[in-house]
C-alpha cells in the first residue's frame, strides 16, 4: 500500500489552499484527490466576478481565483490526480479511491484534510405537489450546464429559493435572453448576499416573492406553470393568494448541504447544526490527523474565507505531521441565544498562537442588537452590531490569552438592547 | 444635505453605506464601506452606475465548449445587453490565457472583453 504524509481530499479552494500550505510548511509529500476532470472545484462554474476581493486585491471571476490557487499548486510540484473519486474512508486514514487510468487504489494516510465542498438541496427534501416533468433542476446544475457546456436550461423561468446561486442564475439567463418571472422565498427575508439581490434582481426588475412558496408544478412531460402562495407563521400556504406564471422551467435554491459520507463512514463526530465535523482550533476533527475545512465543514458565502480556512488547516496538519500539534485541555464553544452554530466547536488553548477566530451565524434578522461573548459565565466582551442576518457569516477574533484563562466555555449569544 | 443608504455590491461583503449627498447632488461623503472600493462605488451609482459583465464565448478544443470572460473594467449598467450581443457570434479555439483579450474595444466603450481563464488545448 502506497503511504502518502498528507492526503487531500477535494481540489476545490479549500482543499489547494490546505496543500500549499502544508507544502509551505515542510510537508513535501502530498497527494490532491479531486474527482472532476480539472481542479477548481464549484468555481469553475462561478463565472460572476466578486471573488479575491481579499485574498489577491484584485475582483477576480471564480474560475481566475481558482486558476491563482491551481498555479500554486503547479508552481510547488504538488502531485494530484484527477477523475479520482475517494469512495471509501476509515478510522485508520485509509481510503479507497477509483479512477479511469488507475482502477481501485488503496492508500495509507499520514494526515488527511478534508475538502469536499457541498452539494445543492434537491426538490426531493422539500415536497412538491405536481408530477415529474422536465424542465425542473437545481441552480448549480443548471450553472454548469450553462457555463461550461453552453445548454439553456429554459425560456421561461422561476427560481425558488432566494439562496445566492439562484439569484446569480436569475441574472444570468436574463443576460442570456431567458425571461426570469420571479424568485419566491419562504422565509420573510432573503438568503442570499444583499449585492446579489441588488446586482441581480433589482438591476433586472426580477420581483422577488418573500414568504412565499410553491404549492404547484403543472405539467406532464415538460413544466408548463408553477403557482406559488403566501406563507403564514407557520410556513402554511394561505389560500387565496396563489399567483400561477406561464413558464418552462423551475430552478431550485433552496441551500446547500455539507458532502460528509466519508467523513460519517470514518465514523467523525458531526455537528448537527453545520453538518460537518465538530472541529478544534486546529480545524482537526475528532479523529486524529483528520483536518476538515471550507465548505465540508460549513456553507461559506466568501471564497476567501474558505481559502483562508483551508491556509489555517494545512498548517496544522505540517504541525501534526512534525508532531508538533499538542493536545490540551478543551474549551467547549456554546452558540446561545440566537446563535445557529460556531465553528470551531473546541479549542486547545494550547495550540493558540496570538488569536482564536470564532466563525458563527445567527438564526434570524436583527437589528441594532449586541453580541455578547462570555468566558465561561462572565462577559468577556460586548459587539454593537446594527445589522446581523443568516446570510452573513459573522467572525469574532479573540485573543489567544484572553481564551488561555477560560475554565470550560465560550459563549456567544444576542442580546436584543432597549431602544 | 441628505443621507442615502446603499449596499456595495464589489464584493460579497455587502457593506452598508451611508452616503451624503449636498443640495446640489454632489456626493460629500462615504461611510460604512471596509475598503476603499466601497467609496469609489458609492460615488459611481449616484452619477454613472456601472456593472462588471460575466459571460461565456463558445471556444473549440478545450476541456469544455464554454470559455468564461470578463470586462477588463465597469461598463454603463445600460450597456449590458449590448455587450451581450457582441459576445453571442464570438468563437475562439484553445489554448486561450487568463486576460488575453477576446474582444477589443468592445462596443466603443474603451473597454476589453478577455478570458477570465487559462483553458489549455486538449486532444
Ligand atoms: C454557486 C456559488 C456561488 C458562489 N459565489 C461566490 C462569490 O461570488 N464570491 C465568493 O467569494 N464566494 C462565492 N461562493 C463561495 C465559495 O466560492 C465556495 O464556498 C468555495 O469555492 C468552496 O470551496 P470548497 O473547496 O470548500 O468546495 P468545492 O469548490 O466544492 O470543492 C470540493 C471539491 O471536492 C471534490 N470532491 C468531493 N467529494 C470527493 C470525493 N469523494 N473524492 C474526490 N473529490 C471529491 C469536488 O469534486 C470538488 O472539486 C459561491 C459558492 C457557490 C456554490
Ligand atoms: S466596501 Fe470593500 S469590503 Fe465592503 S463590500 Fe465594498 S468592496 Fe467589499
Amino acid at each position: 500500500m502506497k503511504h502518502f504524509e498528507l492526503v487531500v481530499i477535494g481540489g476545490g479552494s479549500a482543499g489547494l489552499a490546505a496543500a500549499v500550505s502544508a507544502y509551505d510548511n515542510g510537508v513535501s509529500n502530498i497527494l490532491i484527490l479531486e474527482r472532476d476532470k480539472e481542479l477548481g472545484g464549484i468555481l469553475q462554474q462561478c463565472i460572476h466576478n466578486g471573488f479575491g476581493v481579499h485574498t489577491f486585491k484584485e475582483e477576480l471571476s471564480g474560475p481566475g481565483f481558482a486558476e491563482r490557487f491551481i498555479d500554486l499548486v503547479n508552481k510547488k510540484h504538488i502531485s494530484y490526480k484527477l477523475n479520482a473519486m475517494v469512495i471509501h474512508l476509515n478510522d485508520d486514514k485509509i481510503l479507497e479511491y477509483v479512477s479511469p487510468e488507475e482502477g481501485y487504489v488503496v492508500i495509507q494516510a499520514g494526515a488527511i484534510v478534508l475538502a469536499m465542498g457541498c452539494r445543492e438541496r434537491t426538490r426531493g427534501a422539500i415536497a412538491v405537489p405536481g408530477y415529474r416533468p422536465s424542465g425542473v433542476w437545481s441552480a448549480g446544475t443548471a450553472q454548469r450546464y450553462l457555463n461550461m457546456e453552453g445548454f439553456m436550461v429554459g425560456k421561461k423561468i422561476f427560481i425558488l429559493g432566494s439562496g445566492d446561486i439562484g439569484l446569480i442564475m436569475a441574472r444570468r439567463l436574463t443576460l442570456e435572453g431567458a425571461e426570469v418571472k420571479g424568485v419566491a422565498e419562504i422565509m420573510p427575508y432573503s438568503n442570499g448576499l444583499p449585492r446579489n439581490i441588488k446586482q441581480c434582481l433589482e438591476d433586472f426588475d426580477i420581483p422577488l416573492f418573500l414568504s412565499h412558496t410553491i404549492t404547484k408544478i403543472d405539467g406532464l412531460d415538460r413544466v408548463s406553470g408553477v403557482t406559488i402562495a403566501q406563507v403564514d407563521g407557520s410556513m402554511q400556504p394561505i389560500e387565496g393568494t396563489e399567483k400561477t406564471f406561464d413558464v418552462d422551467t423551475v430552478l431550485f435554491s433552496i441551500g446547500l448541504i455539507p458532502e460528509n459520507a466519508l467523513s460519517e463512514e470514518a465514523n467523525i463526530d458531526m455537528d448537527p447544526k453545520t453538518r460537518g465535523p465538530k472541529v478544534d482550533e486546529s480545524y482537526q476533527t475528532s479523529l486524529r490527523g483528520v483536518f476538515a475545512c471550507g465548505n465540508v465543514l460549513h456553507v461559506h458565502d466568501l471564497v476567501d474565507f474558505v481559502a483562508e480556512e483551508g491556509t489555517k488547516a494545512g498548517v496544522a496538519a505540517a504541525k501534526y505531521i512534525n508532531e508538533k500539534l499538542k493536545s490540551g485541555s478543551i474549551i467547549n464553544t456554546i452558540p446561545k441565544e440566537g446563535i445557529g452554530y460556531i465553528v470551531p466547536q473546541r479549542i486547545q488553548a494550547i495550540n493558540c498562537d496570538k488569536t482564536v477566530e470564532l466563525m458563527f451565524r445567527v438564526r434570524k434578522q436583527y437589528k441594532n442588537v449586541e453580541l455578547v461573548i462570555k468566558r465561561d459565565d462572565e462577559v468577556l466582551r460586548v459587539i454593537k452590531k446594527k445589522h446581523l442576518a443568516p446570510a452573513e457569516m459573522e467572525k469574532v477574533i479573540l485573543k489567544a490569552s484572553d481564551v488561555a484563562e477560560c475554565q470550560h466555555s465560550l459563549s456567544i449569544e444576542v442580546v436584543e438592547v432597549a431602544a | 444635505m441628505k443621507k442615502v443608504e446603499m449596499i456595495c455590491i464589489v464584493c460579497p461583503m455587502s457593506c452598508r453605506l451611508v452616503i451624503d449627498v449636498d443640495d446640489a447632488g454632489a456626493v460629500q461623503s462615504v461611510a460604512g464601506n471596509s475598503c476603499n472600493r466601497g467609496d469609489i462605488y458609492a460615488r459611481k451609482e449616484l452619477t454613472n452606475p456601472t456593472r462588471m459583465l460575466t459571460s461565456t464565448v463558445k471556444i473549440s478544443g478545450a476541456i469544455y465548449d464554454r470559455l468564461p470572460v470578463i470586462t477588463s473594467s465597469d461598463i454603463p449598467k445600460g450597456m449590458m445587453f449590448e455587450v451581450m450581443k457582441a459576445l453571442a457570434n464570438i468563437e475562439v479555439v484553445a489554448p486561450v490565457k487568463a486576460n488575453d483579450i477576446i474582444i477589443e474595444n468592445v462596443c466603443n466603450l474603451g473597454i476589453n472583453i478577455i478570458a477570465s481563464r487559462s483553458m489549455e488545448q486538449v486532444h
